[in-house]
């Protein structure tokens, strides 16, 4: 009943890298307004199953359902889809050679074909929810990490995607930067907006997420709302990888 | 008679008489060099780009990937061939060759930019690809994720920064052929070299004329790369930024 909200369907989707298969058989929907944490140890293939979903890994079988079309299909325009999900990398990847305006205007500009005028309007506007507006004139170089990846953020939104992929978004900063990206992260969820987070960050997958993947050895493990996987989880895996987190 | 002067007074004798001609070869010398290391380097910057064009096995036709490939390697031919023989050598090829093999009489002026221009974009081409791939991973994932293709990525976030990191690299070319122009006196190209060459035997002072003709490439090689150091720094921009406060930021949104 609820299929028209239904923006991506992932079934049986499979990765290799050679012989080695990163991802086994991985199932899963993503609905309107849900926010979804993956979480699971280092090497379970998290990031691997994020980066397949906007194409930056190549599936090696299954199939990513966008509205209903397969965008492993070799027809699909990989760009045009890129367009409508947004990512947010853990390292960042601000353009070097744009200030923090011209990061968030390019997409815009030469993407969806936005006038610069526009362009403009909305950068500053996204860049404002992010707390980052003063900055307009800044080069990546001259900013803090947990100030760049507020900008990559706005980045990402202000092509408007209709959901957002977040790649263990704090894992690479330091610990007095990770709150102001996570408050970022908070508000956009309740704004209700669409997201995917690969995080190692446990009290944002309890308290923010709809959902809850664990994932442990390419497939995943146990799913459900954060309160079941966290209070009660049914796997003896789970139980050992969440203990290691109690305290937090 | 010249026997009779000092060294300091044989140079300026020389400079008196011949001084005007060591100029004009000194101009063709940099005209030669500036026009062929301009050619040259957007010869290597289509060379390099097309180089690293990736090919989707998945997705390009069958004839897009035959055609790229085919292009390829050609341009690998190229790029060996040109690096890997003398220029003065490629330029009595070029000059006698196109007119014995193809009955193609080229001008001593075509050949001479032809051979340098071809030259430098053999090495400019592998300079362009280096500077290409040292651009890191992430600035090109981050272009794809908010949509980019391929050619949009290159010209708005990889080429400007590989660019960057390719100046010296077109200043050490450009420094290159001001010096190794000189080998076009075989074709009879009137530079400061041919200059040089025709004074010190008319006069016998090779020593003297020598050590104008060094003072000459020297002033020209450390003026470009003078030059190009400036503009390096332009580049760079400034290391500081200004906050923008909220009259700045009601301009931008209006």
């Amino acid at each position: 009943m609820e299929k028209e909200n239904v923006i991506l369907e992932v079934s049986h989707l499979g990765k290799n890298f050679g012989t080695h298969q990163v991802l086994k058989d991985i199932d899963f929907k993503v609905q309107t307004g849900d926010v979804i944490s993956i979480i699971g140890a280092s090497g379970s293939g998290k990031s691997t199953m994020l980066r397949c979903i906007n194409l930056m890994e190549e599936p090696s079988g299954g199939s990513i359902r966008y509205h209903g079309t397969d965008i492993t299909d070799s027809k699909v325009d990989v760009p045009a889809y890129r367009a409508k999900v947004g990512m947010v990398f853990q390292n960042f990847n601000l353009f070097e050679n744009m200030t923090v305006l011209k990061n968030c205007m390019i997409g815009q500009q030469k993407v969806a074909k936005v006038s610069r005028d526009e362009a403009g309007k909305k950068a500053l506007f996204y860049l404002k929810k992010v707390g980052m507006e003063q900055y307009i004139n800044a080069r990546p170089k001259q900013l803090s990490g947990g100030q760049k990846q507020r900008v990559a953020i706005a980045r990402a939104l202000a092509m408007e995607p209709e959901i957002l992929l977040f790649d263990e978004p704090t894992s690479a900063l330091d610990p007095q930067m990770v709150g102001e990206v996570l408050n970022v992260m908070h508000a956009l969820a309740k704004e209700g907006m669409t997201m995917l987070v690969v995080t190692h960050e446990m009290a944002f997958a309890r308290d923010v997420s709809t959902e809850v993947l664990y994932m442990s050895d390419g497939v995943i493990l146990e799913q459900g709302a954060p309160e079941e996987i966290f209070g009660n989880p049914k796997k003896t895996e789970t139980k050992e990888f969440l203990s290691r987190f109690r305290n937090c | 008679m010249i026997s009779d002067l000092n060294f300091i007074q044989r140079i300026l004798y020389i400079l008196e008489r011949y001084g005007m001609s060591y100029l004009k070869g000194a101009g063709t010398t940099l005209v030669i060099a500036l026009v062929s290391t301009l050619i040259g380097c957007l010869i290597g910057f289509i060379v390099g780009i097309i180089q690293t064009i990736p090919v989707d096995k998945k997705r390009d036709s069958v004839i897009k990937r035959f055609f790229l490939r085919l292009i390829q390697i050609l341009f690998r031919i190229y790029i060996e061939v040109f690096r890997g023989t003398p220029m003065i050598v490629q330029a009595v090829f070029i000059y006698y060759g196109m007119a014995q093999l193809l009955n193609v009489q080229l001008g001593m002026w075509t050949s001479a930019f032809l051979v340098v221009s071809i030259n430098t974009g053999a090495y400019m081409a592998e300079s362009v690809r280096g500077g290409i791939i040292s651009v890191d991973i992430g600035q090109t994932e981050g272009a794809k994720a908010i949509g980019m293709t391929h050619f949009q990525t290159m010209c708005y976030v990889i080429l400007p920064q590989a660019f960057r990191n390719i100046m010296p690299q077109i200043g050490n070319n450009l420094i290159i052929n001001i010096k190794d122009t000189s080998v076009l006196s075989i074709i009879a190209i009137v530079d400061l070299f041919f200059v040089h060459k025709s004074v010190a035997g008319a006069l016998y002072t090779y020593f003297e004329s020598a050590t104008i003709v060094m003072a000459i490439y020297l002033t020209m090689t450390v003026t470009a790369s003078r030059l190009l150091r400036l503009w390096e720094k332009k580049l760079d921009g400034s290391d500081t930024y200004e906050m923008a406060d909220s009259m700045d930021i009601g301009n931008q949104m209006r």
